[in-house]
């Protein structure tokens, strides 16, 4: 059924020895970490302990990961096969979205190696979120591999065992829309406890909906998004026109979006509080109107049938559910006794070194393994 | 685990068949192996050292107590008649042989004197002699008399045949408030009369009744003396600074002092440091045992009132009430740090260019691209160079 083929390309070009090099300062700064202990790479302090390894690396790149959930979702459980050809990129993605998030988490912890204890069922305090996200991202991530196995099977020729696995695919089809339901929601749940620390205009008891809703919408942008740049840079047949039928899905689930926080703001009395001079007013106005902007393109047909409108969307979205998490996570969040926090440049170097490895091994994969469609012209 | 375990006890056994009938006067069996119990987890010492207390203070030959007052105020006894596990008089009649006590022995005069000395010369060698009260050295002694004795005369008496000698209280122990400044009867403690002899202090005032009950379980038990700090108190109640283990300890780190009694810091329970506690000089259990066995708080920082250092020689009735302690740990800076001060580093010139330069790039590869899809919808035919 699958007509996905690796893409015969040569793996060193210059981007991809731009990338190594981004890795490798990466890594260095991570071996300093472990030598020397967060405090020597990080500016995260008792005020900030989340910096941006977790806010970017893992709450932003799990929502950029969300594109094999958004995809099962529409594929499988909505049963529109015709999407099918953006359903291994955008695993691919998620996969790599989140085994890397899963990494981020592992040197963000202060005593790594008292993570195994999170498996330990005796040590469960069933009612933390925080221990719903990291079991559920454990076994989403170990889903994704198992959703993603085809290719590899595939590619190795193993086709006995890529039957077997195929006829119980529902299963993790299912869990794939499952867990990731589960912990981006949970994500949103993670700063209730936060309480007065974050800003009204973002504090809202509907934050676990506004984040699970926000993460669906980002992860039908990064396939629409990846879809098209690849099939840019790589010269392949153009998916618009299976993306322009994605992008009023889209739009509906961004305008639902911006709905449910403008009603939710109206009806906790907080909009004065974004009439007030502040960065974080500002970029409480940016996120909106990114928003905004991307559900106007993806609601009008002149905006869907563009590409460059429909891209230009796309990436609105994306960089909107970016920012909305950073506000949400960092700007918005103001702990007790003037704390402040910005990245240190090896803080900065690591999280573009993991975003980097992502688009590494995302482009050693496609031009390795059977993910994408039509590149039959050349072969 | 294993080397540092105690050898098993059966407490079966320990109990016998019959552990809650009252056997010693009112204490059955079981509650006295609590008590003893409880005392050797006070000392630090194993739950069989318990035992053996058990043991020492219920066998026929266990030594008497003779008990002497000199220049004080009886605090020191009715604080012991407070220690309520067990009750005074189980302890007096069961748990210790108090033999002698000027205060609390029932005959009176000469009868009572007579049943001292025949008792002294009973167990001569054998017997604890306890000292409550200083001693007047000024003019012959003659300041504090008992039977036509001095104290002085009475202290040397009963130290003779004593196998030890414990001074109970403040003024035991090295002269207590009437040896404060002038000292008009030149008030002393018991180990400067008897100057030679081991002389255990158990200071306060008053002080912890368990604090001395443990000491005299422990004579008993183990025939010498617990370990003593350079003043000769024992190291187990009197090894810790008050102000190592004190409740308001968090405060005094954090800078938060009561400066008045009654002001704001004072109502919130704040560290009274400021208003002359001598917590941080004075050393003493009791932030961790508390007084009269009403629980967590009662002791005199507790209810809001500074340290007076009375387990200290140097400081209580020598130092002012609401002088400064000296602290013998780590001292408060002169300044604390402002509550509002900005805390976390700031953005730094090579983070502020890091995260410009790939917003810059970004924002460029995306106008680029944006660029080269100008056109219609198809693919451009000419391959790029590839990414």
């Amino acid at each position: 059924m699958s007509t996905a083929t690796p893409l015969r390309r040569s793996l060193i070009t210059p981007t991809t020895l731009v990338l190594v090099a981004l890795v490798v300062i990466a890594f260095y700064f991570l071996g300093v970490r472990f030598l020397f202990g967060l405090g020597a790479v990080a500016n995260i302090n008792s005020g900030y302990p989340w910096g941006i390894w977790v806010v970017v690396d893992v709450i932003i790149g799990t929502a950029f990961g969300c594109g094999g959930f958004a995809m099962a979702l529409l594929v499988y459980i909505f049963n529109r096969g015709q999407y099918h050809p953006l359903m291994r990129p955008a695993l691919l993605s998620g996969l790599f979205g989140y085994t890397l998030g899963g990494f981020a988490v592992i040197f963000d912890l202060g005593r790594y190696w008292h993570a195994y204890n999170l498996l330990l069922p005796w040590y469960i305090q069933p009612n933390s979120v925080m221990l719903e996200v990291a079991l559920c991202v454990m076994a989403y991530v170990v889903v994704l591999w198992i959703e993603f196995a085809p290719a590899f099977l595939e590619r190795l020729g193993l086709t006995g065992i890529k039957r077997v696995l195929d006829r119980w695919m529902f299963v993790f089809a299912a869990l794939g829309v499952l867990l990731p339901t589960m912990h981006q929601s949970s994500l949103g749940s993670m700063l209730l406890v936060m309480g007065y620390k974050l800003s009204p205009l973002w504090f809202t008891l509907w934050l676990p909906a506004l984040f699970v809703i926000s993460a669906l919408a980002m992860g039908y942008a990064v396939v629409m998004f990846e879809a098209t740049v690849v099939s840019k840079t790589f010269s392949l047949p153009s998916e618009h026109a299976l993306i322009s039928k994605l992008s009023l899905v889209v739009g509906c689930i961004t305008v639902g979006w911006l709905v449910l926080r403008w009603v939710d703001l109206f009806a906790r009395d907080a909009v004065p509080l974004a009439f007030v001079g502040s960065v974080s007013v500002f970029l409480f106005w940016v996120e909106n109107a990114l928003f905004l902007f991307a559900a106007l393109v993806f609601v009008t047909p002149a905006g869907r049938a563009s590409p460059r409108a429909s891209l230009l969307a796309a990436v609105a979205l994306l960089a909107g559910g970016s920012l909305y998490r950073l506000d949400a996570y960092l700007v918005g969040y103001q702990p007790l006794s003037n704390w402040s926090y910005f990245p240190s440049v090896p803080e900065l170097m690591v999280s573009i070194g993991v975003i980097s490895l992502e688009i590494l091994l995302y482009l050693v994969f496609i031009k390795t393994l059977p993910v994408l469609h039509g590149d039959a012209a050349h072969r | 685990m294993d080397a540092i375990r105690t050898p098993a006890i059966d407490y079966d056994t320990c109990l016998g068949p019959n552990p809650d009938v009252p056997v010693y006067g009112k204490l059955s069996r079981r509650e006295l192996l609590k008590f003893c119990a409880g005392i050797a987890a006070t000392m630090g010492l194993s739950s069989a050292a318990g035992v053996r207390m058990a043991e020492a203070a219920i066998s026929p030959d266990r030594p008497p107590v003779i008990w002497l007052h000199g220049q004080e105020c009886t605090g020191c006894t009715e604080s012991l008649l407070r220690s309520y596990h067990p009750t005074i008089e189980a302890l007096l009649l069961d748990v210790i042989s108090l033999d002698y006590h000027d205060t609390l022995c029932v005959g009176a005069g000469k009868q009572a004197l007579d049943y001292k000395h025949a008792m002294m010369e009973k167990h001569k060698g054998k017997y604890v002699l306890v000292t409550e009260g200083g001693t007047p050295m000024k003019d012959g002694g003659i300041y504090c008399k008992v039977g036509g004795k001095t104290q002085a005369e009475l202290v040397r008496e009963g130290a003779a045949g004593a196998a030890a000698v414990i001074a109970i209280g403040s003024c035991a122990s090295w002269g207590g408030i009437q040896s404060a400044d002038p000292n008009p009867t030149g008030a002393v403690g018991t180990h400067e009369v008897i100057p030679g002899k081991l002389v255990i202090n158990v200071p306060g005032c008053p002080p912890s009744p368990y604090n001395f009950l443990s000491t005299v379980l422990y004579l008993l038990t183990f025939k010498r003396p617990p370990a003593l700090d350079q003043l000769n108190r024992p190291k187990f109640a009197y090894g810790r600074l008050i102000h190592e283990n004190c409740e308001r300890r968090p405060h005094f780190d954090a800078g938060r002092f009561a400066l008045e009694f009654g002001d704001e810091g004072h109502r919130q329970g704040f560290c009274l440091y400021k208003i002359g506690c001598k917590g941080p000089e004075t050393f003493a259990n009791c932030p961790a045992i508390g007084f009269g066995d009403v629980g967590f708080g009662s002791w005199p920082v507790g209810t809001g009132h500074p340290c007076f250092g009375c387990t200290e020689k140097a400081t209580a009735f020598r130092k002012p009430l609401h002088a400064l302690a000296t602290v013998k740990t780590l001292t408060p800076p002169t300044a604390f740090p402002q509550v509002d001060a900005a805390k976390g580093q700031g953005v730094s010139i090579g983070a502020a260019a890091t995260v410009g330069v790939v917003g810059g790039l970004v924002v460029g590869a995306g106008a680029m691209l944006l660029k080269q899809m100008s056109d219609k919808p198809k693919a451009t035919d000419a391959p790029n160079k590839g990414a």
